[in-house]
């Protein structure tokens, strides 16, 4: 037998549960109701559906090189057509978005949370904390961000490191790096904002240490514009890998990525234009969702957003 | 005035050292150094490696080697070019007017375009016109700045064919017809996709800027003050709304002119335009690092440039920044 006690003073975590669950719920309940938004997110399912299931339902052999059947239009067999090497560029597509993808995830993840903490120190002690971090974004602002990229990938590449240079790794983490900025800087408005309200001195009183406030005070109350910003990442470090895999510095074949399949494509654009249409086509849908989402995110964030 | 100015040019002295700093210490990462071309040659001994170590003053340690370079760099001397054997600075400014004539044309008419499209767009805010317009600057946003570029050749060049000549319609690279005598239609033709492939580039942000900053002002007070003096809206709008509708876009000018780099060196690299972007592909490619350096250096100094003539141009645009 049990019996249910309820003493002063217990936390009801059920109730606590359920008003958390409503925010979701009502967070969803107006995302729903951005129609670009909700299109977006329909075709990055389709998308990352087919990433993961289609090779590995038909199998995927990226040596065996059926040679005979290189730059085939498209066709019934080969709905976008075949590369030079006689891949059948849909499949290339799906494999190839595997990667694209993953380090669009990944680097975000880098750069917000470089992004996060930079911010968050900045806004939180200010002073000449804040001038040195800062000083150090506008710095990296300032250079021109594709020549930063291409040197670091220069100095990658010809470190020649077994394993990693020319896979994704070195890639994610230069993106990740030069991209945090912008994101620091939001952070760290937000932080200057909060850390004057009421409820972060009566954290204090009750003996918070800074940690605390800065993790558990005031970063949840920043999360909706980094959740925005962090979207709006994935879209720009895709379109960043698949420029630098294009100019020959991402990821190195025989790993197919959708820029590096396009690496190839300008030397056949006369009488094989398929090579460069389709995996562009795919790059510009998944982007242009991502950033749909991003805006319905932003809608449905926002607190003041009228309803 | 001429205060803030000498003293922004002042900040950005230890800016660009602190960038020369950057780039040198990254150039130290380059396995083998400068002398790693040699070190495979069979012909060039363990002495000879050793003499020019000296000569090229490799020998002393980092922090004197950064000066010497820094020395030689105010002097002038950028290096050699270790591609064509040529002085470093030249090639560089061989280059420069090729991406300025490039660069500033699609900046000027992603203005003219952007800024009338962004006015509209905000006073007709959700007509079919307005969600036209959002869903290009999306699409703008959202698309590979080479790709646009490879799609407008598969167009321009490869499928639509001229009528009267039979060839293409667009010249698919370079600046000129090479082995031609100088034409403006030729420059001209040349020029129409790489620039519209830029001015795609600025246009989205641009007119994402200008909507709003119009949105904002044309709720505010003195511009209902100003309808109900009983003028008629254009003028509301064209008179009283846009001078301060657009100061947002200046601000954003001056955010985005380290990416009106990137976007030389992708569509240069695209149309084989000879600018400065497609030579810092090429340097960074055939690992000339002389070169390299120098282009990279130089457009940290522009890019520094620019945006002191944007907050120039802020500061006459907006009279309640104060300099001193």
């Amino acid at each position: 037998m049990t019996t249910t006690t309820t003493t002063i003073g217990q936390i009801d975590w059920d109730a606590r549960r359920g008003k958390q669950e409503s925010m979701l719920v009502m967070t969803w309940r107006r995302f729903r109701r951005h129609k670009p938004a909700m299109m977006g997110l329909g075709i990055i399912s389709i998308i990352i559906l087919g990433c993961v299931c289609v090779p590995l339902i038909i199998g995927f052999d990226q040596y065996n090189l059926p040679l005979a059947l290189r730059r085939q239009p498209p066709s019934l067999a080969h709905p976008f057509g075949t590369d030079e090497l006689g891949r059948d560029l849909l499949m290339r597509i799906w494999v190839g978005g595997r990667v694209s993808l993953s380090i669009g995830v990944s680097a975000m993840l880098v750069s917000i949370l470089l992004g996060t903490i930079v911010g968050s120190t900045a806004g939180f002690y200010g002073g000449w904390t804040d001038n040195v971090l800062m000083r150090f974004a506008d710095f990296l602002l300032s250079i021109p961000h594709l020549f930063a990229l291409l040197l670091a990938a220069q100095i990658v590449r010809t470190m020649n490191i077994p394993e990693i240079s020319g896979g994704p790794l070195p890639i994610v983490l230069i993106i990740g790096v030069l991209s945090w900025m912008g994101t620091s800087r939001m952070v760290r408005g937000q932080f200057l904002a909060l850390k004057v309200k009421e409820f972060i001195d009566a954290a204090r009183v009750s003996g918070a240490r800074n940690s605390r406030i800065m993790f558990r005070h005031i970063l949840p109350n920043a999360v909706s514009p980094i959740i925005v910003s962090a979207t709006l990442h994935i879209g720009n470090a895709i379109i960043t890998e698949s420029t630098l895999s294009f100019l020959g510095f991402g990821v190195q074949p025989p790993m197919p990525s959708w820029g590096n399949m396009l690496k190839t494509a300008q030397s056949q654009m006369t009488y094989a234009p398929w090579v460069a249409i389709f995996p562009g086509l795919m790059i510009l849908l998944t982007v242009i969702s991502i950033n749909y989402i991003g805006d319905g995110l932003r809608d449905a964030l926002d607190p003041r957003h009228v309803e | 005035m001429n205060r803030y100015i000498l003293r922004r040019i002042l900040q950005a002295i230890p800016l660009l050292l602190l960038i020369s700093i950057a780039v040198f210490a990254l150039m130290q990462f380059i396995p083998g150094g400068p002398l790693a071309v040699y070190a495979d040659n069979p012909d060039v001994s363990a002495e000879d490696l050793e003499r020019l170590r000296e000569e090229l003053g490799l020998d002393v340690p980092k922090y004197q080697q950064y000066l010497n370079w820094l020395g030689a760099i105010l002097r002038g001397d950028w290096g050699l070019s270790l591609v064509s054997r040529r002085p470093a600075l030249t090639e560089i400014t061989e280059r420069l007017p090729n991406t300025l004539y490039l660069s500033l044309t699609a900046f000027f008419i992603a203005l003219c375009i952007s800024i009338p499209i962004g006015i509209i767009s905000a006073v007709k805010q959700y007509s079919w016109f307005d969600h036209v317009m959002t869903t290009i600057a999306f699409l703008g946003h959202s698309v590979p700045v080479f790709w646009f570029g490879l799609i407008l050749i598969i167009v321009f060049n490869v499928t639509i064919k001229n009528p009267f000549t039979g060839g293409p319609l667009l010249p698919g690279g370079g600046m000129y017809t090479i082995g031609e005598a100088f034409s403006i239609e030729d420059r001209l033709l040349h020029l129409i996709m790489p620039a519209s492939v830029l001015i795609l580039n600025r246009l989205s942000a641009q007119v994402r800027y200008t909507r709003a900053g119009m949105l904002d002002v044309l709720h505010q007070d003195y511009v209902r003050t100003a309808r109900a003096k009983g003028l008629n809206e254009r003028r509301v709008v064209l008179r009283h709304a846009v001078k301060n509708g657009i100061l947002p876009l200046v601000t954003l000018i001056g955010l985005e002119i380290p990416s009106l780099f990137n976007g030389a060196l992708l569509t240069e690299t695209v149309f084989s335009w000879p600018g400065m972007g497609r030579l810092f592909f090429t340097s960074i490619e055939r690992a000339d690092y002389s070169v390299m350096m120098g282009v990279f250096m130089m457009s940290a100094t522009l890019v520094l440039l620019f945006g002191l003539l944007t907050d120039i141009v802020y500061a006459f645009l907006d009279p309640r920044i104060r300099f001193d």
